[in-house]
């Protein structure tokens, strides 16, 4: 046993991988889930959210009415520019209202500290946690706000949490930038008056009874707020907090169904290998045993200790590797999902359950040898093993074998000896190699998203949104602001897009003819022009409702008029954010029967007059929301280096666990095995130099054709993740660089190497005398 | 004339395992002629063996001096003792040694590929009578035939000394013969110098000289008038 420590460490670490990669995917896949239902429960957080331009309270008692309706709560819900001293960037704040009095019924706030603004105040806030966070913001604290064009100063008198945004993205980020964007809640008539909206509200939120129909919610509740402005209404699957919160989910539970299987597999394999091994070195020790009469369970109790054993080294280290790791996540966890409560990563439960796994894993790779020991008959097993028989390759003494040498035809025959062993351990090298490709390639493929996304396609440094759709003229003001040195306008209309059964909530956005900033990019990345009419969809949207280019789709359009039309889709391009629909503006506009109107304006900024053009947007009355695409790209890319290193840190961790415990166990067996056959060589006056390089050779050989291998299933487990990572927010994009095969192969290569290496030391302290002295 | 190939003075060899020490060699020495045949005779555990390894350059003597012609093996390093063992000497063990993932050929071979002036496998294997056995694997040949491969493989590369321990142990009485009827035959036409150790006292009676050893020392040497035929040999 003690001889074996070593190699059994290196099949623990193995398992330990699979351990911890099981605790820390379903780990955090669960508790992420079911901290977030607890959490949604006990703050009441909606089913339904829908938005209006504006709705007289008194439909809220016709919404009751509704089919399927438990709670209905009416809000109003505004963007507005903020000025926080100190902080040169406007941010972009979203306010929320509370009732004029007490709390509400749904999306209930967690108060962190202070006190919710006093029944009716104009200027008590509350905010939440991370924006306050960000700014040092503490009870009592100001700041200002633009609310539909009057500056008023607002007092906070409590930081709090919202389910609502348990990931706060802020308009047109592509992260979270808790700088730019807070969320802020007011007391009704507050918002109210600010915004014109007495008696009325703009956003309403459901919880539904269990038997709810959602479609029919939908529809009913779209009646009602049709004439008001409505946008459609939409589940929590809509809900951009909730669906980032499905989009990790989703890919940890991608993770979890591909990395500890990996590893398990290997596991077993190694032990097979091992114990095999162990069994044929005491044949006769075991046929002794039985010979006195031990009886074959015995036997196999015996040797399922060693796996018990191994087993244990490999769950202890499994437990310890894993819980930090999950600390990790945690602490990860919560610079971006904002919960209450600590998200526990691992629960009790699940170290059982991976414990149970990883050990049935070992037990099913140790099956086959330790059978095998069991039914050894005694006879049998005090003779040594019959010598190993070797076949020439092919028959015939082919040419190019002429020029080989014997050392390399030694390391061939070898090879071919023990054909399965060297395919296990061929696969074992490959799934290393694999790993690194399919985590490797997230570099490039995100690198190439952001090239598409915003340096060919979304091109402008910021962009406006207006609170409401204003006429054309407004482009005029903003291209007058100072510093802006091209302004390009756009307009977004809210409809639902139909295929028959297929349907999709979205937004249409309508360009100019003259679109230079934010262009539209077919599938070779080619900047498009739009058509006259007709729509052009993004590829993934287009999956989404099983339309080809050339099909007709049909479109109920949310808000104003409510128009409904067929219109051909004229092209599908290439976008990797969201589900994307795009117009001709000037089509757009006169399908909604309506002037030339527009939502927003993206901008090209002069760094140089960036503090006159920031000063200059505090005053304007009729922006809403500011989005700063080129400090949001910063941020994004900030934390994407910040994350990517851990990841590949860790995958080489893994890979090289792999392709440690693959090969150091096949060196040592191997050298066990053959070292009679090298000390003979040394006897010959063969150098050590040489010995070993046989035995290199040998790894060498099955590494090289581990490296295609390795490739080919690292492509096939990359597309499997892209595939698995996909949601309707964002896909990556399936980009394969040539680096990542190169430093996937390499990194093995390197870790290869090092294990053969440790097993080659020892022909060093080979003893040849006493090697020799023994019978096979 | 005799020219000495080797000779050991004062060789000593204490293998130390804990607490116990073995005196393998106390103070052996011994001079080896050229062309020669010399068996070592004697008891088990009396440390022919170890001196044997230590002539080949596998091993070390604790103290004495060891001289090859005019290689100086006392101190020689690591490195210096595997061109020593590559260039001029040939092993022949009990146990055949032979590599098993290759033919008698390629097993010969494997040699000859190393060394300056080798003769053809197939002469080599010609020589201990195995022409017809050119591409058996050692699992496909008899003990005798895997001795006499071994033998072949040894002196392929025209050693200057062959070095045998208990060639013939593993082998009965007819196989044997036929074993030492090789190395005979060597030390005929090619006039390799040879020590064979033995626990078979009959053998004793091919050698030109007689080596008995007793308690980590030869404690006699002598030379044979008349040697044997080894094919007239029995036990
Ligand atoms: N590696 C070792 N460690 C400890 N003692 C050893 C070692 N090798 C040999 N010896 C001891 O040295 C002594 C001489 O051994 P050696 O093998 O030279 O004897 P031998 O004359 O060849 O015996 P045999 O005829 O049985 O082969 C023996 O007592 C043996 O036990
Ligand atoms: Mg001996």
């Amino acid at each position: 046993m003690k001889r074996l420590w070593a190699q059994s460490l290196a099949v623990a670490l193995v398992m330990a991988a699979g351990v911890a990669t099981m605790l820390i995917g379903l780990g955090a896949y669960y508790s992420l889930s079911e901290t977030r239902t607890a959490y949604y429960d006990r703050t009441q957080f909606a089913d339904v959210f829908a938005f209006a331009v504006r709705a007289p309270k008194s439909t809220a008692a016709e919404i009751r009415q509704i089919n399927g309706v438990a709670q209905v709560e009416t809000r109003i819900v505004k963007a507005a520019l903020l000025d926080i001293e100190g902080f040169e960037l406007p941010a972009t704040g979203y306010f929320i209202s509370l009732p004029a009095s007490g709390e509400n019924t749904l999306n209930r706030l967690h108060l962190r500290s202070g006190r919710l603004p006093g029944p009716g105040s104009l200027r008590e806030v509350a905010v939440s946690e991370s924006f306050a966070q960000a700014h040092g913001l503490q009870i009592g604290s100001t700041l200002d706000a633009v609310l539909n064009g009057a500056k008023r100063r607002l007092t906070i008198t409590a930081v709090v949490l919202s389910a609502e945004f348990i990931y706060a993205l802020g308009p047109g980020d592509m992260m979270p930038d808790d700088r730019r964007f807070g969320i802020i809640w007011m007391r009704e008539p507050a918002l109210a008056g600010a915004f014109d909206l007495e008696g009325a509200y703009n956003s309403v939120t459901l919880r539904l009874l269990k038997n709810a129909v959602m479609e029919d919610v939908f529809q009913s509740l779209d009646n009602i707020l049709e004439r008001y402005g409505g946008e459609g209404a939409y589940g929590r699957e809509d809900q951009l907090s909730h669906a980032f919160l499905d989009a990790e989910l989703q890919q940890l539970s991608a993770m979890s169904r591909i990395l500890p299987p990996v590893f398990l597999i290997v596991t077993a394999f190694l032990i097979n290998m091992v114990l095999a091994r162990l069994i044929s070195l005491e044949r006769e020790q075991v046929g002794l045993l039985k010979a006195i009469g031990y009886r074959p369970t015995e036997i196999a109790v015996h040797y399922a200790k060693l796996v018990l054993l191994i087993s244990c080294m490999g769950i202890g280290i499994g437990f310890a590797a894993g819980t930090w790791l999950s600390h990790g996540l945690t602490v990860l966890y919560t610079k971006f999902f904002h919960f209450p409560y600590q998200i526990f990563v691992a629960s009790p439960k699940l170290y059982v359950v991976a414990a149970f796994v990883s050990f049935a894993a070992a037990l099913f790779g140790s099956m086959r040898a330790v059978a095998g020991a069991a039914a050894l008959s005694p006879a049998i097993a005090m003779q040594p093993p019959a010598p190993p028989s070797y076949k020439r390759f092919w028959s015939g003494r082919l040419q190019p074998l002429k020029h080989l040498s014997q050392l390399t035809i030694m390391v061939l025959r070898h090879i071919l000896r023990w054909p399965v062993r060297s395919m296990l351990t061929t696969l074992g090298i490959s799934l290393a190699i694999a790993l690194l490709v399919s985590s490797l390639f997230s570099v490039g493929a995100i690198n190439y998203m952001i090239d598409v996304t915003f340096d060919r396609t979304d091109r402008q440094d910021a962009s406006f949104a207006f609170g409401e759709a204003r006429p054309a003229q407004a482009l005029q003001d903003i291209a007058r602001l100072p510093g802006v040195l091209v302004a390009e306008p756009y307009y977004n209309a809210v409809a639902k897009l139909s295929n028959g059964h297929h349907a999709k909530r979205v937004a249409i956005l309508g360009k100019p003819e003259a679109m230079d900033l934010s262009r539209v990019l077919d599938l070779e990345l080619k900047p498009v022009a739009l058509p006259a009419s007709g729509l052009v969809l993004s590829e993934a949207l287009a999956k989404k409702l099983h339309i080809e280019r050339g099909d007709t789709v049909h479109a109920e359009f949310l808000g104003g008029n409510r128009i409904e039309a067929d219109i051909p889709v004229v092209d599908i391009i290439q976008s990797y954010v969201g589900l994307m629909a795009f117009m001709d503006m000037k089509a757009l506009n006169r399908l909604l029967r309506q002037g030339p109107r527009i939502s927003g304006v993206n901008m090209l900024l002069d760094p140089a007059q960036s503090d006159a053009f920031f000063a200059a947007v505090r005053e304007q009355p009729a922006l809403s929301a500011l989005a700063l695409q080129r400090v949001s790209l910063a941020k994004f890319q900030e934390t994407i280096a910040e994350n990517i290193h851990i990841q590949i840190a860790v995958y080489c961790g893994l890979a090289t666990i792999i392709a440690f415990g693959v090969v150091y166990n096949s060196a040592r067996i191997q050298f066990a095995e053959r070292a009679r056959e090298l000390a003979s060589l040394r006897v010959l006056g063969f150098t050590e130099y040489e010995v070993s390089r046989l035995l290199l050779l040998e790894f060498a050989l099955l590494t090289l054709a581990a490296v295609p291998v390795g490739w080919l299933a690292g492509y096939g487990l990359a597309f499997a993740l892209v595939q698995g990572f996909q949601s309707d927010l964002y896909r990556l994009p399936f980009i394969m660089l040539r680096s990542t095969y190169a430093y996937s192969a390499l990194i093995v290569m390197v870790a290869v190497a090092l294990s053969a290496l440790i097993v080659r030391r020892r022909v060093t302290s080979l003893d040849l005398v006493s090697v020799l002295k023994t019978r096979d | 004339m005799t020219v000495t190939v080797f000779s050991g003075r004062g060789l000593t060899k204490t293998y130390r395992s804990g607490e116990v020490e073995v005196h393998a060699l106390r103070g052996a020495d011994i001079d080896l002629y050229e062309g020669e045949i010399a068996v070592l005779l004697g008891p088990s555990g009396s440390g022919k063996s170890t001196l044997l390894n230590i002539l080949g350059g596998l091993d070390r003597a604790t103290t004495g001096t060891v001289r090859f012609r005019d290689h100086d093996l006392t101190n020689a390093s690591e490195r210096e003792l595997t061109q020593y063992r590559r260039e001029h000497v040939g092993f022949v063990f009990q146990f055949y040694n032979l590599i098993p993932s290759l033919t008698a050929r390629e097993n010969v071979a494997l040699v000859t590929e190393i060394s300056s002036n080798p003769m053809d496998p197939e002469k080599a294997l010609g020589l201990v009578g195995l022409a017809h056995r050119l591409d058996h694997f050692p699992s496909q040949l008899s003990g005798g035939e895997q001795q006499r491969v071994a033998i072949a493989r040894a002196i392929a590369k025209r050693p200057d000394v062959l070095l045998c321990d208990e060639p013939t142990g593993a082998l009965d009485s007819k196989i044997g013969v036929l074993v030492l009827e090789a190395l005979d035959h060597v030390n005929q036409t090619l006039g390799t110098t040879t020590a064979i150790i033995t626990h078979n006292a009959a053998i004793q009676s091919m050698a030109h000289r007689v080596f008995n050893f007793g308690d980590g020392r030869i404690i006699s040497t002598h030379a044979n008038e008349t040697r044997q035929n080894p094919s007239e040999i029995n036990w």
